[in-house]
């Protein structure tokens, strides 16, 4: 690496997605800058970390689909790397979940689901209620049916983000704890970020890596700037005191009367229920309201978490794209590559971008199974979508 | 009546009203109240009163030297039952629970299925169990075959006042069991004891138609008063209803029109 201020590759924004580029491209050799006020904060602080491929399929999003099973297969052996690297335990727990139906709406809803993924070769087991409480005893007895999946696991985001900061300090990782004011682009191509004190940070390629944020960023051409947007999450973190532990075997999750809600236990007692989702531009407010809707449907799913300890509520900022799929690799300005858009899937996406981005970094191509989320797919359908 | 004890568990108690402690205003008038009701037993609800804090319901009362009843209001699921009775168990020393599983909070009726399992559990770790319970003389059997140490259906809806509005079934269940069959809920007034009792109630389980009378402690008096008349009209033996009047001095030649006992 040369000098501070100039770097091989300069990252804009040091949450998770941020960070997991960062880390990998310095391990290809880059020398390699993250630019970020306060790296290792962002969507994962509020995030819940369920790592959940086959419960979060949707119709219509097959292709999505693909690259989540293929950052979730690659799951076990990213954690244990991390963990070997830097000594932190990430709360990599492969749990399973079990997603249930509290009414006939909903059951017929999860089967629907089911059918869906048995289409798509996964492997989820229809349980009836009786058997979701048998392997649930706190489920409300008013359980209709579940889908037991095995595969879908669940990881602690903070110690993930903390445990990728320290990866990249050791990889060398420079990082600029100032907000990248602008984008410097010259001659047709992207060259670094202005800092608000007026200082450059010069680089020979830019990855824009700003979760939300990345769609409002200066000096990016419009047809290049992504199409995200911020969805708010409010999430609300309990504690299971040691006597009422375990209470939860596994991620148990439910739509109640058509909205969704989770409980994700961790083995250090943390109990994670979320979360809302909201279309309110950069509010992260918590209100009474969310976090009334989320006790009332988690309470309907297991009543017994009214004598749980209420230790945190918080809301966060998801980078919600137009196909609710991410935006990686390089873009139509030379030099700037993209790295955002993962909307409810960034703590599972992280180890595909992570690899995704270091080869697009090295060979200027995404690699075949990341291919389809290049964010020339909305280059200018996107723009002519723009209101005038 | 010093030899007429109910046993529950092995435990004998020579008061048949258990009380429950639920909508009391304060401590110096439930106080007042629990003396006056000449209960053995009380019961105290496990998740709103911690066995370690002094100075609450609990002190009360230890200092009168009334035996505690845990109970598991609140829980809607077995699961969560379970749980609380061992809590409860270790807090307080004591492997007497009344258990309760409920449906909803708008009926608070039991989940007969959730107190089934729960109860099966609780016996089979060595409680001795007192579930609240439907007045179904089917589940009432049922509690009593996986080893429950008495049955405790309810009158009508817990905090209702509206007595028992089913002595049929409550007379189904009496006959059944081989275990004391205890009133729970539903009891407003005296004579809802008093009745209780005549139907064959081994005791009755009360709180709201105290704590929340105008005077509790006068109304415990009167629950104490209404349980001894019923415990003791039952053991005398009422005399079968008629749908004609009969003079006390004997009329001599008088037909016997209905020698049929009506039905009650």
């Amino acid at each position: 690496m040369s000098s501070p201020r100039t770097s091989d590759v300069l990252v804009i924004g040091g949450g998770i997605i941020g960070l997991v580029t960062a880390w990998r491209a310095a391990q290809r050799g880059f020398g390699t800058a993250v630019v970020d006020p306060a790296p290792g904060g962002g969507a994962a602080q509020v995030a819940a970390g369920m790592l959940a491929a086959v419960t979060e399929l949707h119709h219509g999003e097959q292709t999505l689909l693909g690259l989540n099973l293929a950052s979730a297969r690659r799951y076990p052996e990213f954690a244990a790397e991390l963990t070997e690297l830097t000594g932190h335990d990430l709360g990599y727990r492969r749990c399973g979940t079990l997603a249930v139906a509290l009414d006939s709406d909903d059951r017929a809803h999860l089967r629907e689901l089911h059918a869906l993924q048995q289409q798509s070769g996964l492997e989820s087991e229809w349980l009836s209620g009786r058997e979701c409480r048998r392997l649930e005893p706190l489920l409300a007895p008013g359980v209709r049916g579940g889908l037991r999946v095995d595969g879908d696991h669940q990881i602690d985001p903070r110690r993930l983000t903390a445990a990728l900061v320290a990866a990249c300090e050791r990889a060398g990782v420079v990082f600029h704890r100032v907000r990248a004011e602008r984008l410097s682009v010259a001659g047709g191509r992207a060259t670094g970020v202005v800092t608000p004190d007026g200082t450059a940070l010069a680089a020979g390629q830019v990855v824009l890596a700003g979760g939300s944020l990345s769609g409002r960023l200066a000096g990016v051409p419009q047809d290049v700037l992504p199409p995200v947007r911020p969805v708010k999450g409010q999430v609300l973190r309990l504690t299971v005191p040691p006597r009422y532990a375990p209470f939860l075997n596994r991620t148990v999750r439910a739509v109640v009367r058509g909205s969704q809600v989770y409980l994700v236990p961790r083995e250090n007692g943390e109990l994670v229920v979320g979360a809302t989702s909201e279309e309110l531009g950069w509010d992260t407010t918590v209100t009474a309201g969310g976090v009334y809707e989320l006790l009332r449907d988690a309470h309907e799913l297991v009543p017994g978490i009214t004598e749980l300890p209420l230790t945190e509520t918080r809301a966060g900022l998801r980078p919600g794209s137009p196909d609710n799929a991410p935006l990686l690799g390089p873009t139509e300005l030379a030099g700037l590559l993209l790295a955002t858009g993962h909307y409810r899937n960034g703590v599972l996406l992280t180890p595909v971008t992570g690899d995704a981005m270091a080869h697009a970094l090295a060979t200027g191509e995404l690699p075949d199974e990341a291919r389809p989320f290049t964010p020339r797919r909305f280059g200018a359908a996107a723009l002519s979508e723009q209101p005038a | 009546m010093a030899d007429d004890l109910l046993v529950l568990g092995g435990r004998s108690f020579s008061s048949r009203l258990i009380m429950g402690t639920g909508g009391a205003t304060g401590l110096e008038v439930l106080e007042r109240a629990l003396v006056a009701s000449g209960t053995e037993l009380t019961t105290v609800a496990m998740r709103r009163v911690d066995p370690s804090v002094h100075g609450s319901v609990l002190s009360v009362l230890e200092r009168l030297g009334i035996e505690v009843l845990p109970n598991t209001a609140g829980c809607f699921t077995a699961g969560e039952a379970v749980l609380t009775a061992r809590l409860a168990r270790e807090a307080l020393g004591t492997d007497l629970v009344k258990l309760e599983v409920i449906a909803d909070e708008r009926t608070l009726l039991p989940d007969p299925i959730e107190l089934l399992e729960a109860a099966e559990t609780l016996v089979d770790d060595g409680f001795t169990v007192l579930p609240y319970t439907n007045d179904d003389p089917v589940l009432a059997r049922k509690l009593e075959e996986v080893g429950c140490a008495a049955v405790m259906p309810l009158g009508s809806p817990i905090g209702s006042g509206l007595g028992i509005r089913n002595p049929h079934n409550f007379r189904l269940i009496v006959e059944h069991a081989r275990v004391p069959v205890i009133l729970d809920a539903g009891a407003g007034t005296a004579s809802d004891v008093a009745l209780a009792m005549e139907l064959g109630c081994a005791g009755v389980m009360l709180a709201s138609a105290v704590t929340r009378a105008r005077d509790p402690e006068r109304m415990a008096s009167a629950m104490r008063a209404g349980v001894e008349a019923g415990r003791l009209a039952r053991l005398a033996g009422r005399i079968p209803p008629r749908y004609f009047a009969e003079a006390s001095s004997p009329v001599e030649g008088r037909a016997v029109l209905d020698p049929e006992r009506p039905a009650f």
